[in-house]
């Protein structure tokens, strides 16, 4: 099954590099194929068992095993969760797509081959090929930034791919350490001996100068690297403004959609379980680290001058919850064990703020896509003005976006929020006090895009600015609806994690 | 004068001889006949060595020098033919007219 | 009559629904959506006053909780209650709503956005319903984001004007700096009760368990936790009720529709934070009440203060409920939560009319809010003034009104609060200046003669009828389904205090839970009556001086300087500039924030970005060093040596002639010389 899903678009993107010859026939061919992705997507989020603890759907073949490689998948309430996320994401973005002439057959098919990559990652549990696919899902980034973007899109992409390959050399190096140490690859495998605590023990076996625990600290800030760059946490990440203002809205949906979400995975699946203690050593500078990641990009986007970077640095900002978050959770819990309801609460608060970040900030830069592709590339902050009046029906579902963004209640950027605070506060006071104030720089700046954008005197140069047409108001209706149903509702996600976060808390002492 | 320095002067003296002539004449037969005197002068050491050397009994040098006549013998062949079909290529056995292998 | 428990949730959902539906609507459908804003308005308010009547037949609080979301083996609860202090508030919300929905229908006739009007104002109406009804303090501190929300969206309703834009903007801001508190000391809250329900059959965090153990621990600075969240928790009451100093928005916030004005920033939702206050009451502790009480003393002389300087109507109108807020809080430090709570409901009352009565003027000048352009209007709009009139003795706590029963209350706990008297001199002052500003206010508009400026010769475009122009005609009277609603205000301003005069307190019993007894002998408490009569002395001493100033000579001329400008102009101005408040934030809160924003813009590009580009350089040097050696060290290294072997072999192919003899040559004087070595070698 799950195979079949991450072969799906595979197969879908090189049908469609290979034969495709026009636009229509490929972009056709990329929303069948990304459909049927989110159809079986969905079908496993109906078929995971949330109360049976451990992996769902698993397939485990031999692979080399000679060298502990094997071909290993499956999901658990995270997987399922990212699986879901992606394929919607990616739906969003080609429906967005849909009506840019200038995306040809061939953007479609790296779309899919994206979505591939993004699928393999969130299921793979053994190291090598989990990597393979982390890596892989680079390429078609790189290529769709490349070849799509804006003026300045090839030093964007340069940048983003160095930079986020650099984070994956530390992350390849930690591996191959444990590996040599531990002889496994299997994600699993390492989970269950950290929670025996022998991996620091048999770290000892490498016969190195320093001593295991100290290697230990070094793995994990080498594994740490690659997420961080990934997600992004501060000061890892000024690849990310730029690759985001240049690239094709279309992309910076998928970019800040679901590829950030792999580093928050990564956060999620690898260094909180396998590295537990030496993430409680470490907890102090991520705490700060992941502050900074909340509050200096909040500050930062005020003073952008492009749309599109005010709202990568929103992005780095809300995944910043998320890391704050997880920094929190890893707290060492000893024998007050009343510490892991609230674990249980940061996490599920980040699981909450992963899916719906990646919703919100989808529909924000497809909005900023459909003004874009109005206004011939325009986007300013102060290009615009008094659009409510012009375009009335765009800026009314826009602006829902901006305030799910800003985490107002009954949508849904407010549950998430509200989880990780309240469970990161007890274990960390001073770090979430200074947190907040990123909510209060989020309000600042995003209302002054609304002011900015919307509001004021119309600017005479977007009167005859066309609205929302039937179709598109379609197309992003079930996005803006899907954010009133997870803010009114959210035990839709949070019934469906806390399974898989009850086991995750049992395994961190 | 023991036994053994006469006999190597004879044969440093055939050595010299058959070098001289090997160096000297042009006519390629005459070349091999120098070869096959410094050929004699080795064989006349061996058994110079061989018969005052410190194990006259063992019939070392004896036997080398047998094996080294038959393939003098076996070489003067082999040359003599060498010779004659360059000979028949070149229509000459002068050696320092035949100066490149190639036919 | 429990399903009104069950219910209940339908009063705020309502309002809600007809805001979506609303929203779905088209411009011209604005009958539609006006009776449906009306009609679920109504069916709320009939479900509010059975409520009520169930109130008051079961005084205990009732309470129904769901689960909402699950976090590891833990479920996250919300629910809804019904006490008597809700009950007032519904009836008291769905009442003035109601009304001030039916004024707007006629306040907002002409206007091209009145659908969505109306779609704000219930979905404002259903989220303050919520606040009231919660049971929980994560849902009241989402309903009350919605509401602070609605009150952004309908303060820059009118949002191609700049100062619109901005008002909201801030309105929305500085009561989120409120808002952050409170966030915090909610999860703090969470963290140290394990919920927040606030009544949960013995187990929620307002019940007596919760409150011993969060009395028992001591935080930072020595504090009692309770204390702290407490405070917290205050903090979002001050950014909503627009306590000192996050009060800055509210005057602001008059760029707003009048309606808008009368509901959200007179009525309920500034009392929001005074109502938190109240229902959290069991949390705050005698330390936070200090500080509440201190807060809302200051509030309330500092705002009447400012209100004595303005002219623009709703201005005034809104420094005088910035500074009945402040008698709240001081209501609920200093008294309990029935002294505070009656200010508020009485106060909605009055100053709904006010600034319904506000409204009907600028409607019927013509959009002109400043005062010294109005004058004589009182034989324009008789209805008008005699509802205003009747507001305005209110306010200034005329004897018998219902603000004077209210504000006594208040003061009478002033007086007596153990602490300090502080707080009771600052109130005592802020009603004489409450009555000073009034009777200007009054004057100025109703009375003299009609002053015209010069300035409005040339017709100005108004915001809400942007394509007609305006035209000087004379004031004229507002329709009735304007004047209706302030005189059925108008009759609640006038008697609404005598539900709790000391002789008769039911109100205060109907929130205590107790049964009311008609008791003459209540007046006999010790010095009561000499309050009452000091405090009737300050009104009329207060009416009295807005009289000699403003009414005994006519203001004739627009421009003519104000009675109190020429007695002492510094100060005038200074008040008239609201005391630089704005300045002072502009000069150091934003500033440092802009400055903070561009450091981290400027962070973000040079160091992090420039300590990349350094590596990204660095790397790129050793890229062209070493294409630098590949080219001339390596490549030409290697060339070199093969030219040399090349040229070597030249020379060797001289020797290579092909001579056999040549050969022989150079072996035989290899030979002598070896042999010559060799002998030379033995010999030596």
């Amino acid at each position: 099954m799950i195979t079949a899903l991450t072969l799906l678009p595979l197969v879908g993107g090189l049908f469609i590099l290979g034969l495709c010859r026009t636009r229509d026939s490929a972009r056709l061919a990329a929303v069948t194929f990304a459909f049927l992705s989110l159809v079986l997507a969905v079908l496993l989020w109906f078929g995971l068992n949330p109360e049976t603890p451990g992996m769902q759907f698993e397939e485990l073949h031999a692979w080399a095993p000679s060298l502990g490689i094997a071909y290993h998948v499956g999901v658990d309430g995270l997987g399922v969760l990212m699986l879901v996320l992606s394929a919607l994401v990616v739906m969003m973005s080609l429906a967005a797509s849909w009506a840019n002439e200038k995306q040809g057959p061939v953007y479609f098919g790296l779309v899919l081959l994206l979505e591939a990559g993004l699928f393999g990652t969130f299921t793979a549990l053994n190291f090598v090929h989990w990597f393979i696919y982390w890596e892989l899902s680079l390429i078609p980034a790189f290529f769709l930034v490349r070849l799509w973007g804006g003026p300045g899109r090839a030093r964007a992409a340069t940048q983003f791919f160095l930079y986020t390959m650099v984070g994956s050399v530390g992350l390849l190096l930690a591996f191959l350490a444990l590996y040599l140490a531990t002889g496994k690859f299997d994600l699993v495998d390492l989970t269950q001996l950290a929670q025996a605590n022998q991996i620091v023990p048999s770290l000892a076996n490498l016969h190195l100068r320093i001593s295991a625990e100290c290697l230990g600290q070094w793995l994990f800030w080498a594994a740490f690297l690659g997420f961080a760059v990934k997600t992004p946490v501060v000061p890892f990440h000024t690849w990310l403004p730029a690759t985001y203002a240049e690239a094709p809205s279309e992309t910076t949906m998928l970019l800040t959609g679901a590829m950030s979400k792999m580093g928050i995975y990564g956060f999620l699946r690898i260094l909180l379980p396998i590295f537990p203690q030496q993430m409680q050593h470490a907890r102090t500078p991520l705490l700060w680290l992941a502050v900074a990641t909340i509050v200096l990009p909040a500050f930062a986007a005020w003073v952008q001058k492009d749309l599109k970077r005010t709202f990568a640095y929103s992005s780095i900002n809300h995944l910043g919850y998320c890391i704050l978050g997880v920094c929190a959770a890893a707290q060492f819990m000893g024998p007050q064990a009343e510490l892991g309801t609230e674990k249980a609460a940061a996490l599920t608060g980040v699981m909450l703020q992963v899916f719906s970040h990646a919703l919100t900030a989808a529909a924000i830069f497809w909005f900023i896509a459909l003004l874009g592709r109005r206004t011939g590339g325009q986007r300013g902050v102060d290009d615009f003005g008094g659009l409510r009046k012009v375009i009335p029906v765009f800026s009314g579902l826009m602006g829902i976006a901006i305030f799910a963004s800003l985490g107002l209640p009954g949508l849904n950027g407010f549950p998430g929020e509200f989880l990780i605070f309240k469970g990161a506060f007890p274990l960390a006071p001073w770090a979430t006090s200074l947190a907040v104030l990123g909510l209060l720089m989020t309000a600042i700046f995003l209302l002054t895009v609304i002011q900015k954008v919307f509001s004021g005197p119309v600017n005479p140069r977007w009167e005859a600015m066309a609205d929302l047409t039937t179709t598109e108001q379609l197309a992003v209706l079930p996005a803006i609806a899907l954010m009133f149903v997870l803010g009114l509702y959210p035990q839709v996600i949070t019934g469906m994690v806390h399974g898989t976060i009850l086991q995750w808390i049992g395994g961190l002492h | 004068m023991n036994p053994l320095a006469g006999c190597l002067l004879v044969s440093a003296l055939l050595f010299a001889i058959g070098l001289a002539g090997a160096i000297t004449r042009r006519s390629a037969i005459l070349v091999l006949a120098g070869i096959e005197l410094m050929l004699s002068a080795a064989n006349l050491n061996f058994i110079a060595f061989w018969r005052f050397g410190p194990h006259p009994e063992a019939l070392t040098g004896l036997i080398f020098v047998i094996f080294s006549i038959a393939v003098a013998a076996a070489e003067a062949a082999v040359g003599l033919a060498l010779i004659l079909a360059i000979y028949r290529h070149a229509k000459t056995s002068d050696v320092s007219e035949i100066g490149e292998m190639r036919g | 009559m429990t399903w009104i428990v069950n219910y209940l949730w339908l009063i705020p959902v309502l309002p809600m629904l007809a805001a979506g539906v609303c929203a779905l609507l088209k411009q011209p459908q604005r009958r539609l959506s006006a009776t449906l804003a009306i009609g679920s308005m109504s069916v709320s308010f009939v479900l509010a006053l059975i409520a009520f009547a169930e109130a008051l037949s079961h005084p205990a609080i009732q309470v129904a909780n769901i689960h909402w979301m699950q976090f590891g083996d833990q479920w996250v609860s919300l629910g809804w209650l019904l006490d008597p202090l809700a009950a007032v508030m519904l009836v008291m919300v769905t009442f003035v709503g109601l009304l001030i929905f039916i004024y707007s229908t006629g306040y907002m006739a002409h206007d091209p956005n009145f659908t969505r009007f109306f779609c704000f104002l219930s979905l404002f109406a259903g989220a303050m319903l919520g606040v009231v009804i919660a049971n929980s303090l994560l849902l009241l501190f989402m309903c009350w984001e919605v509401v602070g929300l609605t009150s952004y969206l309908l303060i820059g309703f009118w949002y191609h004007r700049p100062a619109a834009a901005a008002a909201a903007k801030k309105a929305f801001i500085t009561t989120r700096i409120g808002d952050l508190g409170l966030l915090i000391g909610m999860v703090w809250l969470y963290a140290q009760s394990g919920t927040l329900l606030f009544y949960d059959n013995g187990s929620g965090c307002l019940e007596q368990h919760a409150i011993s153990a969060l009395a028992a621990h001591i935080t930072i600075f020595g504090m009692v936790v309770s204390t702290a969240i407490g405070l917290l928790i205050f903090c979002g009451a001050v950014g909503k009720s627009g306590q000192l100093p996050l009060h800055v928005w509210l005057p602001d916030a008059m760029e707003g529709p009048t309606p808008v004005s009368a509901l959200i920033h007179a009525a309920t939702m500034v009392a929001a934070g005074v109502y938190l206050v109240a229902r959290v009451y069991p949390l705050m502790n005698a330390h936070a009440l200090e500080v509440v009480a201190w807060v809302g003393a200051t509030t309330a002389l500092f705002a009447a203060c400012i209100a004595v300087a303005q002219n623009d109507i709703k201005r005034i109108l809104a420094y005088s409920t910035v500074s009945q807020l402040g008698y709240m809080m001081l209501g609920l430090g200093v008294g309990g939560v029935a002294v505070g709570m009656f200010h508020l409901i009485t106060h909605a009352f009055f100053k709904a009319l006010l600034f319904l009565g506000a409204g009907s003027v600028i409607h019927g000048c013509t959009e002109e809010q400043d005062i010294r352009n109005m004058g004589g209007l009182r034989r324009f709009m008789p209805v008008t003034f005699a509802a205003y009139a009747a507001g305005t003795l209110a306010l200034c706590g005329f004897p018998l009104f219902a603000g004077f029963w209210s504000k006594d209350a208040i003061l009478h706990s002033a007086h007596g609060w153990g602490i300090s008297r502080g707080p009771f001199y600052f109130g005592a002052i802020g009603a004489l200046l409450t009555a000073f500003y009034m009777t200007r206010q009054v004057y100025y508009v109703f009375f003299g003669p009609r002053r015209v400026p010069e300035a409005q010769a040339e017709p100005v475009a108004s915001p809400r009828h942007p394509a007609e122009e305006s035209v000087i005609a004379d004031p004229h009277e507002s329709p009735r389904v304007m004047t209706t609603p302030l005189v059925i205000l108008a009759v609640f301003a006038a008697f609404l205090g005598f539900v709790g005069t000391p002789a008769w307190p039911w109100f205060q019993s109907f929130l205590a839970g107790q049964p009311a007894r008609f008791d003459i002998g209540g007046f006999s408490e010790p010095g009561l009556m000499a309050l009452m009569g000091v405090s009737s002395l300050i009104v009329f001493a207060g009416i009295g001086l807005g009289w000699w100033l403003y009414g005994c000579k006519p203001i004739v001329n627009a421009t003519d300087p104000d009675a109190l400008e020429r007695l002492a102009p510094g100060p005038f101005h200074a008040l008239a500039n609201r005391l630089y408040v704005d300045e002072i934030y502009e000069a150091t809160v934003i500033r440092l924030t802009r400055f903070a924003s561009a450091f981290s813009a400027w962070l973000d590009r040079w160091i992090f970005g420039g300590l990349v580009n350094l590596v990204a350089w660095i790397v790129t040097g050793f890229g062209w060093l070493d294409l630098g050696l590949d080219k001339y060290v390596v490549n030409g290294g290697f060339d070199m040596g093969c030219r040399e072997v090349s040229l070597f072999g030249r020379f060797f192919t001289r020797i290579q002639n092909g001579r056999v003899q040549n050969y022989l040559r150079v072996i035989a004087v290899a030979l002598v010389i070896l042999a010559i070595f060799l002998l030379w070698g033995h010999r030596g």
